[in-house]
């Protein structure tokens, strides 16, 4: 399809008849996935988004692997430590390193400080040792992506910088970006099956029902959220365990993100209630579940699918923003807005900009999000 | 209205040369997908107090025409070649050709002429209103862009417009909006808004397609009327054979982007050549026909605009096609008679 | 028309009660009350509390009742322009919250109008000259302007104008020293000089939406037959798209106040935490780790106040702008 459409705007001439008419068999013939495949395939910044949210997610899978350095461990000493720029060629030969630090006592206030010493060099190798984590919960290892040939990685190497507790930014942020984009499509999925509940039921028997449902929606809209989720997170106590919190915050999350769901369901109901496909199988007598399974739910499929990947973005960015107030995810947990709240700062942070690393992959994912969205509603109506 | 009482001889004078002649009018739109070749060489006349028809299946290019001849193609489209020559009175009050594609489209001089001379009314009666503007809004302001009158002058001549279309109790009528008006009223509406600054050629664009049967009537009717008194040029496009037989003097026939055929209304009708012509006129249902016969259809549908047929266009759906020469050559459109003219290689091989 | 008015009007008020409800079991979700997080604070101060005291303080502020009777008897102290007591600050809460709700608004407002100035011309300038390199550029900040949360932008804000321009205190609404200077003249042109900063903070996200929506309706309504019409009459191009799509496609853009409205509000609250904004924003944030329930609920009932008002304006608006609703007439297209 591709190419015969550049043979179409390559030249004025009119092209061969049969070459035409093979195109318009193949798209007649395509599934719905192809011809959604190949309008995606045009839409270049989706395309792009694509593979970035695909990077993303290889780091939620493997972030223990991606992290070098134990991203829990403090040490006050390594506190505030600028990103290290990694020097690739030693001479003249190539072989990343960075420069290790030293400990030197300042002379006046009998501090340990850490100073860069170029003479110590350490080499960074590929799928180095380091802290023992079990991948996936399930196999223990300490292998990393980067290690170091000589020496210790948590000791020397700080690609982005240190915390304030003297912790990794870099390996602190894989399990950040975890945790982050868990929280989002666990939210999701939440207010995806509420959405699609409430949404169906609304769109599909109309009425009272759908008034009803229509009005909680109108109200739930017109709350200002974040009052509503500073509330709804400052209520939980204190003492609950990590998981929790982050499963209540998911809960949320969802909570009201599902509102919109529920509108591209309903919309989408009412859209094929009418469609004569609809119709004929209502004529040929098939049950109701079976119509909406079989035939109307496969057509809008695409449109949540669509709508899922929109409403990503909102959810990453509430998460990250009530973690930032600290009514989110707490210390020990990891995440984006957890990261964050050192640099709520402003004076600490013209001092140490690096603590504002974070803020890169939240903008990074909500943009690909957006355009991953915005790419996948062109698509999903190929017909259209 | 007085002033536009012509005499004898310049109405004469009129008829015999025409008041807007397009000669080889090409108008491309280019698009990602491909280049659209919407207008590919069409040439007419139109003359002062007859109607010139346009007939031809949808996305033939004959809105593309009308809208070529006002300058008001979209971005994408553009006026390739070809000429548009109009005759008007020029400020010192003599009479002067033009040609309208050496103008520029936003240019002072085109405004005036749309509007002024040229005025257009088409299919939509629901949308061509702006549901935010009360139509009487609508026409004071056509008014007074090709007049000096004051608000209150205007108004009083739009009121005046609206009773001539026909309108019942217009001083209430022009407050109204566009949605507030029957399909019929709209029209009427719509064509008093053309008639605001006394057009030389009036460009109706499928002006009774949306409109029931009666209604339909009526606004031709009011066609005719109005075309009578003032003598306007009436270009008329449609696809309805019915309505060009009703209005018509001449009828241009056209198909992806050409003219196939012209010629008198009743040459058409009575000896069409061109067989997609032929086709078209088979295709009209009559009471006449014998019963339970099927209506004749033309086989095949309109070629895709990125994918014209070489050769003749009508090739792909022709009857008559001859292989090898068809596919092969363009046809040119030349006479067959006083006035007719047919692109075939039927009759021109 | 009256009906249109009415019926607004009674959607308005049962979405504000609702919100009572949902403000007031929200404050009253995690365990414990006020008197439990003040004896906590107290203790962690060093100071301990009798048994026999907490209960007095519970019974002080009908703590000790079941959650309905305290509900309706906090909606009915409300109705009567009664909010109760702020625990925390032992005054009534409409006299704590007193200013920095105006200034909620105010900011609020400032922001609205901000994206409003700017979507406009812009998202008719893109729609006009669809696929121009502005148009890209503009769709461009427009992505990044959704991308960024909005407290993250006051955080770059406030970094670059400290690291670059050295300004210190970039936030707050008011000049050092004005902040408790009685109202006037001059004070109100100290608050108009610092509002650009959180209403450009608190637009930025809203705008870019609005600027897509109005494009995406203009494109709309440029290929509609009635632009056709008022070029064929000979209007001058940028009098046809002034007059007519754009006066169409207002419409749209008028009624999104409705969902931006609750969104700026939403943003006001944590921008403010950010760049120290006098508005309700912290105080509810502390209201609601101290649990000072009579403060905090009314805090988000007039939040919810606020975007049904906002809603009610832009739909009172629409209904001016919009022949079609004013004359009672849905128009068919």
């Amino acid at each position: 399809m591709a190419e015969a459409i550049e043979s179409l705007t390559g030249s004025t001439q009119p092209p061969d008849i049969e070459a035409e008419r093979a195109v318009a068999d193949r798209i007649s013939m395509a599934t719905q996935w192809q011809l959604m495949w190949w309008r995606f395939k045009k839409h270049r910044g989706a395309m792009i988004a694509a593979v970035i949210v695909l990077f993303f997610y290889t780091i939620v899978l493997f972030a223990d692997f991606f992290a070098y350095s134990n991203p829990r461990q403090s040490d006050a000493q390594l506190s505030l430590l600028a990103p290290q720029p990694i020097i690739f060629f030693d001479e003249g030969e190539f072989r990343p390193h960075v420069l290790g630090l030293s400990g030197k006592r300042d002379p006046q206030t009998f501090k340990r400080v850490y100073v860069i010493d170029p003479e110590k060099k350490m080499y960074l190798t590929l799928f180095g040792e380091g802290y023992t984590y079990k991948l996936w919960g399930l196999f223990e290892t300490n292998r990393h992506l980067i290690g170091v040939e000589n020496g210790n990685v948590e000791e020397g190497v700080f690609l982005m910088g240190t915390d304030l507790q003297g912790r990794d930014i870099f390996s602190r942020l894989m399990l950040a970006t975890r945790t982050s984009l868990t929280i989002g499509l666990i939210g999701v999925a939440l207010s995806l099956f509420l959405g699609v509940l409430l949404g169906g039921l609304s769109g599909l028997y109309g009425g009272w029902l759908d008034g009803i449902i229509q009005r909680i929606i109108e109200v739930v809209r017109s709350i200002p959220t974040i009052p509503l989720w500073m509330a709804l997170a400052a209520g939980m106590p204190t003492e609950w365990p990590i998981t929790r919190i982050y499963f209540f915050i998911t809960l949320i999350i969802a909570l009201i993100g599902w509102t919109t769901m529920a509108r591209v369901v309903r919309g989408r109901f009412l859209a094929l209630r009418q469609e004569d496909f609809v119709t004929a199988a209502e004529l040929a007598g098939a049950s109701q579940l079976r119509i909406i399974f079989r035939h109307m739910v496969p057509s809008f499929l695409s449109h949540i699918i669509a709508a899922t990947s929109l409403a990503l973005p909102a959810m990453i960015i509430a998460e990250t923003s009530l973690s930032f107030l600290g009514l989110g995810l707490r210390a020990p947990a990891v995440s984006w807005g957890v990261l964050l709240q050192q640099a709520s700062n402003v004076q600490a942070v013209a001092i140490t900009p690096w603590l504002l690393y974070p803020a890169i992959p939240v903008i990074i994912a909500v943009l690909a999000f957006n355009f991953l969205g915005d790419g996948l509603r062109d698509a999903a109506d190929p017909y259209g | 209205m007085s002033e536009q009482l012509i005499s004898e001889q310049q109405l004469i004078e009129l008829t015999q040369s025409p008041i807007l002649s397009v000669q080889n009018l090409r108008t491309y739109y280019h698009q990602d997908e491909g280049v659209v070749r919407a207008v590919d060489g069409a040439s007419f006349d139109v003359f002062a107090g007859k109607t010139l028809g346009i007939v031809g299946e949808s996305g033939c290019g004959k809105s593309v025409t009308a809208r070529s001849i006002l300058r008001i193609v979209e971005e994408s489209g553009r006026i390739e070649s070809g000429s548009i020559w109009l005759r008007r009175e020029n400020a010192s009050g003599q009479i002067d050709e033009i040609d309208l594609t050496t103008l520029d489209a936003n240019s002072k001089e085109m405004r005036s002429i749309r509007g002024d001379d040229i005025a257009l009314i088409f299919q939509e009666p629901m949308t061509s209103f702006s549901p935010f503007h009360t139509v009487g809004n609508q026409i004071i302001e056509a008014i007074r862009l090709h007049s000096d009158l004051s608000v209150k002058e205007a108004r009083n001549r739009g009121i005046e417009l609206l009773r001539l279309v026909g309108i019942p109790d217009p001083e209430r009528r022009i407050d109204a909006y566009s949605f507030q008006l029957s399909g019929g009223l709209r029209q009427r509406v719509m064509i008093a808004m053309a008639l605001s600054s006394d057009p030389k050629v009036l460009i109706a664009d499928e002006p009774t397609t949306a409109l029931d049967v009666t209604t339909q009537a009526q606004i031709l009717e009011l066609l005719h009327k109005i075309q009578d008194e003032r003598g306007l040029a009436i270009i008329l496009i449609t696809h309805d054979m019915g309505v060009i037989a009703e209005m018509a003097d001449d009828v241009v026939v056209m198909y992806l982007g050409r003219v196939v055929e012209q010629g008198p209304v009743d040459n058409i009708f009575h000896d069409p050549k061109h067989p997609y012509t032929q086709s078209l006129l088979r295709s009209i249902p009559s009471i006449l026909a014998e019963p339970r016969t099927k209506l004749a259809t033309i086989t095949g549908s309109i070629p895709h605009p990125y994918n014209r047929p070489s050769g003749c266009p009508f090739h792909t759906r022709c009857p008559d096609f001859m292989r090898g020469t068809c596919d092969q050559r363009e046809p040119q459109l030349l006479p067959v008679g006083p006035d007719h003219k047919v692109s075939c290689f039927l009759y021109h091989p | 028309m009256l009906n249109y008015i009415l019926s607004r009007l009674f959607a308005g008020i049962i979405t504000i009660w609702v919100a009572s409800i949902i403000s007031f079991i929200v404050i009253q979700l995690p365990p414990g009350d006020y008197v439990t997080a003040y004896i906590a604070n107290l203790q962690a101060m060093g100071t301990s509390v009798g048994a026999g005291e907490a209960e007095a303080l519970r019974i002080q502020y009908g703590l000790d009742q079941p959650i309905y009777i305290q509900y309706f008897k906090w909606f009915g102290l409300i109705l009567t322009g009664n909010f109760g007591m702020a625990m925390e600050y032992n005054r009534p809460v409409a006299e704590v919250i007193g200013d920095r709700m105006t200034l909620t608004i105010v900011v609020s407002v400032a922001a609205v109008l901000f994206i409003w100035a700017l979507a406009l011309p812009i998202g008719v300038y893109s729609a006009v000259r669809q696929y121009s390199l502005l148009d890209y550029f503009f769709t461009f900040v427009g992505f990044i302007g959704i991308a960024v949360p909005n407290f993250m932008l006051a955080l770059i804000i406030l970094y670059v104008s400290f690291k670059y321009f050295k300004v210190e205190s970039i936030g707050g609404l008011f000049s050092p020293g004005m902040s408790l200077a009685p109202w006037g003249w001059d004070k109100i042109v100290d608050l108009i000089k610092h509002l650009p900063l959180p209403a450009i903070v608190l637009g930025l996200a809203g705008m870019a939406e609005v600027v897509r929506i109005m494009r995406a309706n203009l494109l709309d309504e440029l290929r509609k037959p009635y632009v056709v019409t008022a070029r064929a009459k000979g209007l001058a191009e940028h009098k046809v798209i002034w007059k007519y799509p754009v006066r169409a496609a207002l419409n749209p853009f008028v009624s999104t106040i409705g969902y931006i409205f609750p969104f700026i509000v939403s943003g006001s609250i944590i921008v403010s935490l950010v760049l120290g904004l006098p508005t309700v924003g912290p105080l509810l944030f502390k209201a609601l780790i101290a649990q000072d329930l009579f403060l905090a609920g009314t805090i988000l009932l007039l939040l919810a106040v606020l975007t049904v008002v906002g809603t009610l304006i832009s739909d009172l608006l629409l209904m001016w702008i919009d022949p079609r609703i004013r004359l009672g007439m849905e128009g068919s297209n």
